[in-house]
Parts: structure tokens; C-alpha cells; sequence
């Protein structure tokens, strides 16, 4: 038989004129074409397969610690993300409960396939979008500006703005074990000829790598003897949107279950490490530190005998059941013994094997703040594309894209978050400044005002800003409002009240080992003892004429109990705020500066900081480059030693 | 950016003590170092020799009468791997006080400037050769003014210092990595859940070391900075003997400031070591018959800027009103009482003088026994055990440093008030990442991804 053999077009068409190209349709994609479309820009969204838009093709999670706060980050900015998700979850946790407000994480495990078709769906609703099954294989670029895309079927889109988020399928090649094959992720067809153009225009692209685990059928589970990890019953959202008690009981969602690898699996996999892509050197792509294979925990972590493995499902009419914790790319028959040595699984049924994937990335310090290519004006970059890793982080960047592709259409100042801002802010500028040389996951300690980014209060930073862009509706922004002046209202409330002394209040205070009250008490100074919550307050002193609604009292005990620390956080981003205000000219010639060392000023020629503050947080400018460098700005020349 | 002048000017100085040695060296540092010293010089063309080498030839003045200025070596290093990290020469001249003199001033003729007091060491910090520690523990050992000050400066130098912080900050890292750890990775088994008595724990032994550190810090302004010292009592109690004894018993300190020449300060002396800056000495050697009311008034006065007293008695007479009067002005002062004149019948009522012991010095004429008696005491008043080199090993000697070690310490006390509060780990956690911080500012190394290796390096975390 003749083999099968490929071809190509080579005569494209006219496909038509939009103002923003979406390439991609994961989670960066979705949020960039949908706020771009929300600001008035005609916009197309090209994605490989229609079956993997807002596909979660590793955990089927989303939140926890930074992500959960980056989720209601998108949402206060208008994003769908926390929409979606409150759509569609199985079962929601508050996580970090024991400890302090600034680390509150939300997270949910997500029906994927009701997520998948949840956001297809809005995005298919949206006027002023279309959403197109295509594979792209080369950007459109005159005179270094970006004037579209074009096809593999020969169609030629043209727009003065094209957002890059092709995720993991840039050049994927998919490994288990011996076998390697080109692939996206979850065996979807993967995009070449892109990557193959991008190399071509001189984009230094790199390989990177992750891995996701397999999965099991549920029903061949033993849950015994594991441990269960049920939804909480006090509802939360991530949505802005969402109404308070629109939530699942306990019994409605869906348990997560807990058991362990052991010293059998560990054996096992020492046994055929040299059958691992990972550690044969096949595979010598950049893999994530906090995201290791099991593989990799066995040999790091060799004195552990045990690595948890949580049993996460992957939806509600599903029984595919995700293996968190062994992430791995052994072969195919290894991964079943492998699963088959943990408890809970001996008879467990493989679904989809494990698997490592490698693909490219385009080194993110090549973006501007605003996201933009600093090579090809028009083209921006989101999502695993800039070195990241994970869903939320993917989004909040596909949002900022699109807004900043729109802004740059209509002519307007680029939206760029400062670190203090939020989350999304913290991750694009680590993007800008320093690059990464492993997928980047967001952890609340990149953030350095981590008592300011809390997940509790990510719509009162944002949604003003989000109103301002037009993607947060009139009457939302209202309620916002309402919201804002209530919380306000009762701060003041309890700076002029007192507590006075009384048999309740006294008996109250005694029975926490502290004195009687003599005198009255501020109410706010009372509920700053660590024993006094609000409602407990309330007991001692006149009830509002309105009652606070559950996020109202949460944000009043929150900015009461913890003033101190939280004026101490603004003063030092008031302090930051001096350096960033401190720009440096862009027309600057960094050869011309006499005593920066060779690294700093290699560094700052290829980063090409906009002001002092971010010079500053390029690693290998040191502090000596610094001063250097602002006396040569400040001064207009540097100045003599003396 | 056609206005700026990117070099900093070539600078210039004499490098060795003038008249001590037999060669005396000038060095000249900046980008136009070898050209200018070419310009004068007779042998190898300077600025084709290969760099560190020495090269035989002539000074010549180029003048009038070019004349031969001096028979040298001259030493040419090029950037960057010089001291200052930009091209130096080092002319080694014969080293006479007039001869040194004139090659500066040739060299300076050229077009070189004189340097300041430690202006090669700020370059080769503003070149970035060495970190903000070491190069201020240069200008230490510039200042310093005894061996003993110079041992702590150079201690420093390479970096005693920088380790103690450097090993302080890994400690904080750790704990800060676990803090972060349990928050990030919640559901993660692998590490120690940081309770608030861990972390109290962890704390109290970090500030314990500082307040150690601190305490050495008043040590080591003594070191360097000396001890502002007055030589009281009424006159003709033999307050000018004692200084010249103390300043003829070869105990006058010269001033060592490298690049420039060396003074001799009389009114520093050398007491074990440790600086004595003699306050008024103008003012003791006057022994003119003076009304006793103004010999105790000018004592007075210089009481106020006195870091220690030194209060001379006559042993030989009783105490006047002069004597109680400065007794008792003196109370409060770190004070060493010399009893004089103790070869004469002793007159003084000793049971009056409530005094400890150990700072009472009884001497005649304040000879060699009593300065010997008077460096026990001295020690014994400011260094407990003295001044041990164990001690050394790490001293903090710069203000800069003990503030950052104070605003650590501080943010130390307030992570165990909060915690005594009650308040969540992560709250804490903020003062905790302060305390490291201030200790990066001490080294120069700040941020980075020093805590996320740390979390990465220590736990096997991750889904």
C-alpha cells in the first residue's frame, strides 16, 4: 500500500477582517477573546479541536493557595473563570481555615466535562465573537507588526492584534515509557508548523516539561480503607455573581479520598527507573520543581517511605478518577503495577496511562508589561505559551491579554497590575522581570503584600478597575458599591461605639482569662482580643439597622483585627510606589554606563525595565548596578565619585 | 546622552607610610592610569607591556630641565582584575618624603586627582568587586586606629560577619520556607506543621544571637572610634605627668590612612589596644598656677564629651572640696581613680572614697606600674574579660550593620508579641521575612529565590 502522505496548502484566502485573534482556546485563550470581545472588539477564536476548549487536561481542580485568589481576581476584573467554576463544581473547600485571612484559599474540584461545556457555551453567546476549529501555522507580519494568522487549510485571518495561548500542544510530544509520539495534550492533535514559523522569525523558543498521572475507574476503587475528604458545608463562591446560598449541601457534592504510595511502589519504580524518559535522558526538557513526577519524588525524597496520593474525581456522570500525586511517564505496564501496590487500588482499572509531555515556550521576559512582544507590535502572549503552569495562572494572564490587545486597538493606556494589585499582578511582572526557567506556579510567598492580596478581598481591589474597562456590568458594579459602603460604614461605626462594662461582657471576658472590663472599649479595639469574633461583638453593643450580609463581616473583622500589619503592608507598597514612579527613559543605552557589572547590564539591556522598582527585581542587577544607575538617571550623567 | 562622561576620573595617592619604608608606593587607578603614567615615564612603553607586570625605567619631569625625578618599578594591572576593577599602576619610588612627594605630584600634573581617604576601596565597591559589608570593613580598617581595631576590621574583611548573618538568615529561610510550605501546600504531610511554640522556640534562639552580635557592637565602636577621654582634677595633682606618661611610653597612636600620609595625633593613645582620645589636652598641660576653682570648672567641662574619666587625687593630701566636688560630678562616668603621689606619706581618707577597687589605681608619679594597673582597669570597665581574639571573630563594628541588626532584633520582638497575641502563624510570618530581609541588607543579598529553592529543596511537594 502507498503511504499516506501529507500535504499542505499553498494558496491562501481571504478569510476575513477582526480587530483581536484568539489563538488557543484553553483557559488563557477563553478569557482573552471573551474580554476582548466584552470591550467591542470583533473577535475570532481559533482553537485545534472545538472538544478541548476550557478542557482541564491535568487535575480537574481548580483554587487553592494564589490560584483561588487569582480565580476571584478574574472574576472582579470580569473574567468567567469563577463563574464557570461555580457552575460546575462537584465539591468546594476552604483551605488554610486555622490559619490567618492573607492565606484563605478556596478550591474546587470541577466536573471537567461540565466545565468544558459551560464555557463553550458562553463563549458561543457572546456577540461579537466567533469561535472556529482551525489549526494556525504561521502569524501574518509586516514590517515587524502583526497582521494576523493563517491556516492550515489556507485561511488567511487578518486583525492589527493576535493573543498566542496554544498551551502545551506548541510542538507536544507526548512520552510513556520507550514510546515518545508528537501529540497535544490528551492525545489532541498538536501544533507544529507554528512553532516550526516562530523559530523562523527568531523567537529563541524552549522546551519545557510536565506530566499528569493516570487515570482509574472508580468503581474499581476500594475507598475502606482510605481516608475521605468531603466538600465543606459553609458556602463558599469565587464568583462576585454568585448568590450566597446557591450551594451544594455536603451530600450533594462529591468526596475526594486520601491513601499512600509505599515501599513497594518506591521499589518499583527504582526497578525500571532506567524504562522512565525522565531519568534515562531522553527526556531533558525543564520540568516543574512543585510538580514532580513520582519518579522524581522517589529519587529526591529517597528517605520517605510513603507519598500521599489523593483520588480526586473528574466529574459527576463520570467515573474517571484522577490519581493525583503519581504523575508519571513509566510505561504503560509499570503504571498498572505501580497503582495496583497502593492501597485502595490493587484492582483498580486503568482508564488513560500517565504520561510526560514536553513543548515549547517562548521566554516570557521577551513581553512587555502589557504583554505585548517586545519583537512584533500587536502580538501578545498568555498561558503555558509564556512558561506557566496551571489553569488559574493561564487565565489571569488570557485576561490581561485581551483587555491589552483591546486597549491597544482603541488607542488606550495599557492595564498593567502592579505586584501590589493582585495576583495577576505579581505573576505577569515575575513573567517580564525575570523570566522563568521552569513552569511558573503562582505560591502566596512570590507575593511579597500577602496580607493585601487576600482571596477575601480580591473585588474590592479589582472591581472598581474591572467597572472602569467596561467588563463589569452597571448593576453588579452597584451591588459592588452597596457592599463597599457598608463594610466602610461599620468600621467607622465601631471606632465610635464602645463596649461598656456589664454582668454579659464581663463574664464573657473572664471566662477567656482576661480582666473585667472597668471602663467602656472601643468596639473595634474590643474586637481585636483574639477570643472576640463579630457576632460575638454584636452581643455587647446596639445592632446595625441593616445586618452586614456573611462577606461584610468578613471583611470588617478582617481589616479590624489585623490593622496593624495590614498598615504596615501599605506603607511599604507606599514606599515601593517612589521607586516605581522612578522611569527610566526608554531611549536609555545601558553600554553607555560606566561600573555596572557585565551580568547586571547584560540583564537590563535584554529585560529593558520601565522603572527603578523593576530594574530592581531583575536577579543579577545588584544593588551597587542600582545606585549606579539611578545616579546616572537622576542626574542626567553620572556623577563623580567625590 | 551626549553630556554624560561615563569614566570616573583617574585618581591618584601615596599608598605606603612616607619615610618608614625603604620604597614608598604611588598608585594611580582609573581608565587613564597607564597612558598618564607613560607620559613620564622612561622604559618599556607602559601601555604595551602585558598586564601585572613590573617594568624597570625612569620618572622623568618633563619640565624644562627634564629632569630624572627617581629610579622605579612600575607595577601595571589592567581591568578588571585589579583591586578597584579599572586599570591601575603602581609606581614603586624610592621612599624618601620628598622624592615620594614629587612623583604624586608629577603623576597629579598629568591630569590624575588626588584620592580621598578610601576612594580606591569605594570604587572597587562601585565596580561591584566587593560587597557592602566588606567594603565598609575597609573603610574600617582605614579608620581604625590600633592593631587591635585593625584585627576586627580585617576579621571582617573576609567576612566573619557576613558568615554569623549568612548562617542567621539560613536559619530564619528555613523556618520561613516551613511557614510557607504549610501555607501553599496545606494538604502536603511531609513537613513539620509550624505551631506557634516551634516557631516561638526558633525565634528566641535567633534573637539570642543577635543580642549577642549587638553586644559586640558597643565593643567595636570602642575599637574603633576609641574612648572620648578626660584627664580630671584640680591642679598640681599630676594630671600632666600622667599624660606624658602615657604619651612617651611609645603609646602615641598615628593615624594609618592608606592613600594619603600618615599624622601623628598626639592626643590619641594606645591603652591595651583600645583608642583613648584625650579630651583637652591643651588644657592639662597648661600647669600654670591655677586658682583650683578654674582647674575643676575646665574639668567639668571636659566630663560632658567623656566617654571614660581618668580623675587624678593627690594620695598625699586630704580631699579637698575641689576632689568631692569632681567625685562626685564623676559618679555617674565610667571612671578610673588614680591616686598620686603615693611615695609621700599617705594623707587622703581612703575609707571616704566609695569606690570599687578594681578602678582604683594607686601610683607614683604614675609611672610603667601604673599604666599597666590603669590597662587592667580599663579592660575590666569595658571589656569584662578584656579583649580576647575569640571575641573577634565576629565584631560588629559599623553603625549601618547594628542598626540592621537592631531593626531585625525589633522585628524578632514583635513576631513573639504577636504570637504571645495569638495571632495566626502567617501573620507573624510578615515580621519573620522582615527580620531576613534586614539581615540580607547587612550582605547585600536580598530577595531573590533564596526562600522558594529552600521550599523546593525541602519537601517533596506537590501534585
Amino acid at each position: 500500500m502507498e503511504k499516506l502522505k501529507e500535504t499542505t496548502v499553498q494558496h491562501p484566502y481571504d478569510a476575513g477582517h477582526y480587530d483581536v485573534i484568539v489563538v488557543g482556546a484553553g483557559h488563557a485563550g477563553c478569557e482573552a477573546a471573551l474580554a476582548a470581545a466584552r470591550m467591542g472588539q470583533r473577535t475570532l477564536l481559533l482553537t485545534i479541536s472545538l472538544e478541548m476548549v476550557a478542557f482541564m487536561p491535568c487535575n480537574p481542580s481548580l483554587g487553592g493557595p494564589a490560584k483561588g485568589t487569582v480565580v476571584r481576581e478574574i472574576d472582579a476584573l470580569g473574567g468567567e473563570m469563577g463563574k464557570i467554576i461555580d457552575q460546575t463544581y462537584i465539591q468546594m473547600r476552604l483551605l488554610n481555615t486555622g490559619k490567618g485571612p492573607a492565606v484563605q484559599a478556596l478550591r474546587a474540584q470541577a466536573d471537567k466535562h461540565a466545565y468544558h461545556a459551560a464555557m463553550k457555551h458562553v463563549i458561543e453567546q457572546q456577540e461579537g465573537l466567533v469561535l472556529r476549529q482551525a489549526i494556525v501555522d504561521d502569524l501574518l507580519v509586516t514590517s515587524d507588526q502583526i497582521d494576523g494568522v493563517v491556516t492550515n487549510t489556507g485561511a488567511a485571518y487578518y486583525a492589527p492584534a493576535v493573543v498566542l495561548a496554544t498551551g502545551t500542544s506548541a510542538r507536544g510530544q507526548i512520552y510513556i515509557g520507550e514510546l515518545r509520539y508528537s501529540s497535544g495534550p490528551n492525545n489532541s492533535v498538536p501544533s507544529i508548523r507554528l512553532s516550526e514559523n516562530l523559530a523562523a522569525k527568531g523567537f529563541p523558543l524552549e522546551r519545557f516539561k510536565t506530566g499528569t498521572p493516570p487515570r482509574v475507574n472508580g468503581k474499581t476503587i476500594d475507598y475502606t480503607e482510605l481516608e475521605e475528604q468531603p466538600g465543606d458545608a459553609q458556602p463558599h463562591h469565587f464568583s462576585f455573581t454568585t448568590a450566597y446560598d446557591d450551594y451544594l449541601s455536603v451530600a450533594d457534592q462529591v468526596s475526594c479520598w486520601l491513601t499512600y504510595t509505599n515501599p513497594q511502589t518506591h521499589q518499583l519504580i527504582r526497578d525500571h527507573l532506567d524504562r522512565s524518559p525522565l531519568f534515562n535522558g531522553v527526556l531533558d526538557g525543564i520540568g516543574p520543581r512543585y510538580c514532580p513526577s513520582l519518579e522524581d519524588k522517589v529519587v529526591r525524597f529517597a528517605d520517605k517511605d510513603r507519598h500521599q496520593v489523593f483520588l480526586e474525581p473528574e466529574g459527576r456522570e463520570n467515573e474517571e478518577w484522577y490519581v493525583d500525586g503519581m504523575s508519571t511517564s513509566m510505561p504503560e505496564e509499570i503504571q498498572q503495577e505501580m497503582l495496583h501496590s497502593v492501597k485502595g487500588l490493587e484492582h483498580a482499572e486503568l482508564m488513560r496511562p500517565g504520561y510526560a509531555i514536553e513543548y515549547d515556550i517562548i521566554p516570557p521576559d521577551q513581553m512587555k508589561p502589557n504583554m505585548e512582544s517586545k519583537r512584533i507590535a500587536g502580538l501578545f502572549t498568555a498561558g503555558q505559551t509564556n512558561g506557566t503552569s496551571g489553569y488559574e495562572e493561564a487565565a489571569g494572564q488570557g485576561l490581561l491579554a485581551g483587555i491589552n490587545a483591546a486597549r491597544k486597538n482603541q488607542q488606550l493606556e495599557p492595564v498593567v497590575l502592579k505586584r501590589s494589585d493582585g495576583y495577576i499582578g505579581v505573576l505577569i511582572d515575575d513573567l517580564v522581570t525575570k523570566g522563568t526557567n521552569e513552569p511558573y506556579r503562582l505560591l502566596t510567598s512570590r507575593a511579597e503584600y500577602r496580607l493585601l492580596l487576600r482571596n477575601d478581598n480580591a473585588d474590592l481591589r479589582l472591581t472598581p478597575l474591572g467597572y472602569e474597562l467596561g467588563l463589569i456590568s452597571e448593576a453588579r458594579y452597584l451591588r459592588f458599591k452597596k457592599k463597599q459602603a457598608a463594610i466602610a460604614s461599620e468600621l467607622q461605626r465601631l471606632q465610635t461605639i464602645r463596649v461598656k462594662p456589664g454582668a454579659a461582657v464581663n463574664d464573657f471576658v473572664t471566662q477567656h482569662g482576661d480582666k473585667p472590663l472597668q471602663d467602656g472599649i472601643v468596639a473595634a479595639q474590643f474586637l481585636r482580643r483574639p477570643y472576640v469574633d463579630y457576632d460575638q461583638l454584636l452581643k455587647f453593643i446596639p445592632a446595625r439597622e441593616t445586618p452586614l450580609a456573611p462577606e461584610e463581616v468578613e471583611q470588617v473583622t478582617v481589616q479590624t483585627k489585623y490593622a496593624g500589619y495590614i498598615q504596615k503592608e501599605e506603607e511599604k507598597v507606599a514606599k515601593l510606589r517612589r521607586m516605581e514612579q522612578k522611569k527610566i527613559p526608554a531611549s536609555i543605552d545601558y553600554d553607555e554606563i560606566a561600573g555596572i557589572a557585565t551580568e547586571g547590564r547584560e540583564k537590563l539591556k535584554q529585560i529593558q525595565p520601565a522603572t527603578l522598582a523593576q530594574a530592581a527585581r531583575i536577579s543579577g542587577v545588584n544593588p551597587s548596578d542600582l545606585s549606579i544607575l539611578s545616579v546616572y538617571i537622576q542626574q542626567g550623567r553620572v556623577a563623580k565619585t567625590k | 546622552m551626549s553630556l554624560m562622561t561615563t569614566d570616573y576620573d583617574t585618581i591618584a595617592a601615596i599608598s605606603t607610610p612616607p619615610g618608614v619604608g625603604g620604597i614608598a608606593i604611588v598608585r594611580v587607578s582609573g581608565s587613564t592610569a597607564i597612558a598618564l603614567v607613560e607620559k613620564v615615564f622612561s622604559g618599556p612603553d607602559l601601555t604595551k607591556v602585558a598586564t601585572h607586570t613590573i617594568n624597570y625605567g625612569h620618572l622623568i619631569d618633563a619640565g624644562a630641565h627634564r629632569e630624572t625625578v627617581d629610579e622605579v618599578m612600575v607595577t601595571v594591572m589592567r581591568a578588571p582584575q585589579t583591586y578597584t576593577k579599572e586599570d591601575i599602576v603602581e609606581i614603586n619610588c624610592h621612599g624618601g618624603i620628598e622624592v615620594t612627594n614629587q612623583v604624586l605630584q608629577l603623576v597629579l600634573r598629568q591630569g590624575a586627582r588626588l584620592a580621598e581617604p578610601g576612594e580606591f576601596t569605594k570604587r572597587a565597591f562601585l565596580n561591584g568587586r566587593i560587597d557592602l559589608s566588606q567594603s565598609e570593613a575597609v573603610m574600617d580598617l582605614i579608620d581604625a586606629k590600633t592593631a587591635t581595631a585593625q584585627k576586627a576590621a580585617l576579621n571582617q574583611l573576609d567576612g566573619s560577619l557576613s558568615r554569623v548573618v549568612k548562617r542567621l538568615r539560613r536559619e530564619l529561610v528555613d523556618l520561613l520556607a516551613n511557614v510557607e510550605v504549610n501555607i501553599d501546600y496545606p494538604e502536603y504531610d511531609g513537613a513539620e506543621t509550624v505551631t506557634t511554640k516551634l516557631m516561638q522556640t526558633k525565634t528566641n534562639k535567633i534573637m539570642q544571637e543577635l543580642d549577642e552580635l549587638l553586644q559586640t557592637e558597643q565593643q567595636g565602636k570602642i575599637l574603633r572610634d576609641g574612648l572620648e577621654t578626660a584627664i580630671v582634677g584640680r591642679p598640681n595633682v599630676g594630671k600632666s605627668s600622667l599624660l606624658n606618661c602615657l604619651l612617651h611610653e611609645n603609646k602615641a597612636i598615628v593615624t594609618d590612612v592608606p592613600g594619603t600620609t600618615r599624622d601623628v595625633l598626639d592626643e590619641y593613645v594606645n591603652v591595651r589596644g583600645v583608642p583613648l582620645h584625650l579630651i583637652d589636652t591643651a588644657g592639662i598641660r597648661k600647669t600654670d598656677n591655677q586658682v583650683e576653682k578654674i582647674g575643676v570648672d575646665r574639668s567639668k567641662a571636659a566630663l560632658k564629651k567623656a566617654d571614660l574619666v581618668l580623675l587624678v587625687l593627690n594620695a598625699s593630701e586630704k580631699l579637698t572640696a575641689g576632689d568631692r566636688e569632681l567625685l562626685a560630678a564623676t559618679q555617674d562616668s565610667k571612671r578610673i581613680i588614680l591616686l598620686n603621689k603615693t611615695d609621700l606619706p599617705e594623707l587622703i581618707e581612703l575609707d571616704q572614697l566609695d569606690v570599687p577597687k578594681a578602678t582604683l589605681i594607686k601610683t607614683s608619679a604614675v609611672a610603667e606600674n601604673g599604666t599597666r594597673a590603669l590597662e587592667a582597669a580599663l579592660a575590666k570597665l569595658f571589656f569584662e574579660e578584656g579583649v580576647t581574639s575569640t571575641q573577634l571573630d565576629v565584631m560588629v563594628t559599623n553603625a549601618r550593620q547594628a542598626s540592621l541588626l537592631e531593626q531585625a532584633r525589633s522585628a524578632l520582638q514583635t513576631v513573639l508579641e504577636g504570637l504571645k497575641q495569638g495571632l495566626p502563624v502567617d501573620i507573624v510570618q510578615i515580621d519573620l521575612q522582615r527580620a531576613w530581609e534586614f539581615l540580607g541588607e547587612i550582605t547585600g543579598d536580598n530577595y531573590d529565590d533564596e526562600l522558594m529553592d529552600q521550599l523546593f529543596k525541602k519537601f517533596c511537594i506537590g501534585k
